[in-house]
């Protein structure tokens, strides 16, 4: 099967009125399709750019992406991809389901057609008691859903997604992973997530990309075999050790082995 | 609640009248004939009825009957009649500016918004262009009117008034529309060039509806500028018909009794508060575009 996303040899230099900052550096990887994969690092390691390199928001200095096998400037015209931001960045003088028919709007799909999405893609993210409410009536979460359902509604084959949790409290946060697990299952599609949040990260993904900054590099990959994900996902001992792993790579990089660490714990346990 | 908040708001209008009102006939009453000064400078006028008419003299002015003058109509006409009168003219010319000054600072707004260059070449220019003294302008305005002819078109007086007002117009709506149609935040304008959307759809879809808020105060600007521009242009270049050149008329007969030019400075302030009443209507009907709009 071809790759949802494909960059190889990607870099982003931006220049300012002082000299120029490389906000992305030798950037290779493979989404496959279906694929859940998070970028995370510390703030200024250029996962929010390189989702907008994806995105085609930015053009790279230096390299080749590719989304479903096209340029990304062609995958961003014929929406081959949904994104969400971290604010909703929904219309205030729309209603909920006016937003979520704005982008079939802009493409001159008919209203019938256009309604019946809308009303589809609003269930799918629970929001059907709130089509005709305005999203100023609406909490963060929900106004998140509205701007998720929003992004699938031409069926997407990616969803690019920048921190779209990272303004909800802890509660609401976790209820919205589990819908975007959900959610991503049912629709099939490929989700490039950027996130601060190491649980957060490990929960949603099937990878976890660790980036480091100035520049910003990919320093290291963790798959995550956690299989299907349900409530007793986040208690679960592989989840903890994935975090570890995680964070680990984020501190220094130092690749530490899961081999090494079972021993590390056992040396402990001895010492007791 | 919405009907609510627009009666409380009515009762607070006719108290400030009723106020203003009573402070009025208080210093006529009260106030040194004179009037008060300081430092040989008066700064609260004469209390004597040529220069502050009763209210009540005001009031029957309204009814008395018009003595020819510059306008010479039938014999029961009132003075309420040929102010009527005169600001349905006006107020005929100054919509007529108001449309002309909001089309053309719309327009300008649009270039402005779609070009950087445009807007660092033409804003200078158009706040230049309101330091020109209308005064000076009306009878240049005037002089390129007069004549030209296109086809059975024929520019007449009316239309140099116009002009005019359209000029004060302009002003605010060009400002206020460009700052609206940049105030659209980051995410949206990523959000509309995600969803490919050209120049034109987001115009529609995001620039105008965001730039609403930005634009009835503008609008209510452009109004009471046309009016007035349209009042002031009356009287500049001497077009017979209309509120100022009546204001002007009255004042000239008045000698000892101003109430007649109190009633029409009154029907002209009435034009201004139309003028601004209708902005009003706009505004209620565009609620929905109003900056966290809730309800």
């Amino acid at each position: 099967m071809t790759p949802a996303v494909s960059l190889s040899g990607v870099s982003k230099t931006f220049t300012l009125r002082r000299g120029s900052v490389v906000a992305l550096e030798d950037i290779d990887l493979t989404i496959e399709r279906g694929e859940f994969v998070s970028l995370i690092g510390p703030s200024g390691c250029g996962k929010s750019t390189l989702l907008r390199v994806i995105a085609d928001l930015l053009v790279p200095t230096t390299g080749t992406v590719e989304v479903n096998e096209k340029s990304a400037r062609k995958a961003r015209l014929d929406q081959d991809y949904g994104f969400t931001f971290q604010q909703a960045g929904l219309l205030d003088w729309r209603t909920v389901r006016a937003n979520v028919e704005l982008p079939l709007e802009l493409h001159g799909v008919d209203r019938s057609k256009r309604r019946a999405r809308a009303l589809e893609l609003l269930d799918l993210v629970g929001l059907t008691d709130f089509t005709d409410h305005r999203p100023p009536q609406l909490s963060g979460g929900m106004q998140q859903r509205v701007a998720i359902a929003r992004a699938l509604a031409e069926s997407p084959a990616l969803l690019l997604m920048d921190e779209p949790f990272g303004a909800l409290d802890e509660m609401t946060r976790e209820r919205m992973q589990d819908e975007l697990v959900r959610i991503a299952a049912e629709t099939g599609a490929a989700v490039v997530f950027v996130t601060h949040s190491i649980p957060e990260a490990v929960f949603l993904s099937h990878r976890v990309v660790v980036m480091s900054p100035r520049p910003g590099r990919i320093a290291d990959v963790i798959p995550v075999e956690l299989g299907k994900r349900n409530a007793d996902t986040r208690e679960s001992p592989a989840f903890y050790a994935v975090i570890t792993q995680v964070r680990e790579a984020l501190r220094g990089h130092q690749t530490t082995s899961a081999a090494d660490r079972a021993a590390e714990i056992d040396r402990a346990k001895g010492a007791l | 609640m919405r009907v609510g908040r627009y009666a409380l708001r009515a009762l607070f209008v006719l108290v400030g009248l009723v106020l203003l009102a009573a402070i009025w006939e208080a210093y006529k009453d009260w106030g040194p004939a004179d009037g008060v000064k300081l430092f040989g400078t008066r700064i609260l006028p004469r209390t004597t009825d040529a220069s502050m008419p009763h209210l009540s003299t005001i009031w029957h002015a309204f009814g008395a009957p018009e003595v020819g003058g510059a306008i010479t109509l039938g014999p029961t006409t009132t003075v309420l009649d040929s102010i009527v009168d005169a600001a349905l003219n006006t107020l005929r010319w100054a919509a007529t500016g108001f449309a002309i000054g909001v089309v053309v600072g719309m327009l300008l707004a649009l270039l402005m918004d779609r070009l950087v260059i445009a807007e660092r070449a033409l804003l200078p220019w158009i706040v230049l262009s309101q330091t020109v003294p209308l005064i000076a302008l009306a009878p240049l305005i005037t002089k390129w009117g007069a004549g030209s002819s296109v086809g059975s078109f024929h520019w007449q007086n009316w239309m140099s008034v116009a002009v005019i007002a359209s000029y004060l117009a302009f002003f605010p709506v060009a400002v206020g529309m460009v700052r609206g149609l940049k105030s659209p935040s980051a995410v949206h304008t990523e959000y509309f060039r995600c969803a490919a959307a050209g120049w034109w759809k987001t115009l529609i879809r995001l620039k105008l509806p965001a730039s609403v808020p930005f634009l009835i105060p503008s609008l209510r600007l452009a109004a009471a500028g046309a009016v007035v521009g349209s009042i002031v242009a009356e009287i500049s270049i001497g077009l017979d018909g209309g509120i100022g050149r009546l204001i002007l008329t009255y004042s000239q007969q008045a000698t000892g009794d101003p109430s007649r030019v109190y009633a029409a400075v009154i029907g002209a302030s009435v034009l201004g508060l139309l003028a601004a009443a209708v902005v009003g209507i706009v505004d209620l009907a565009l609620w929905r575009y109003h900056r966290g709009a809730a309800a």
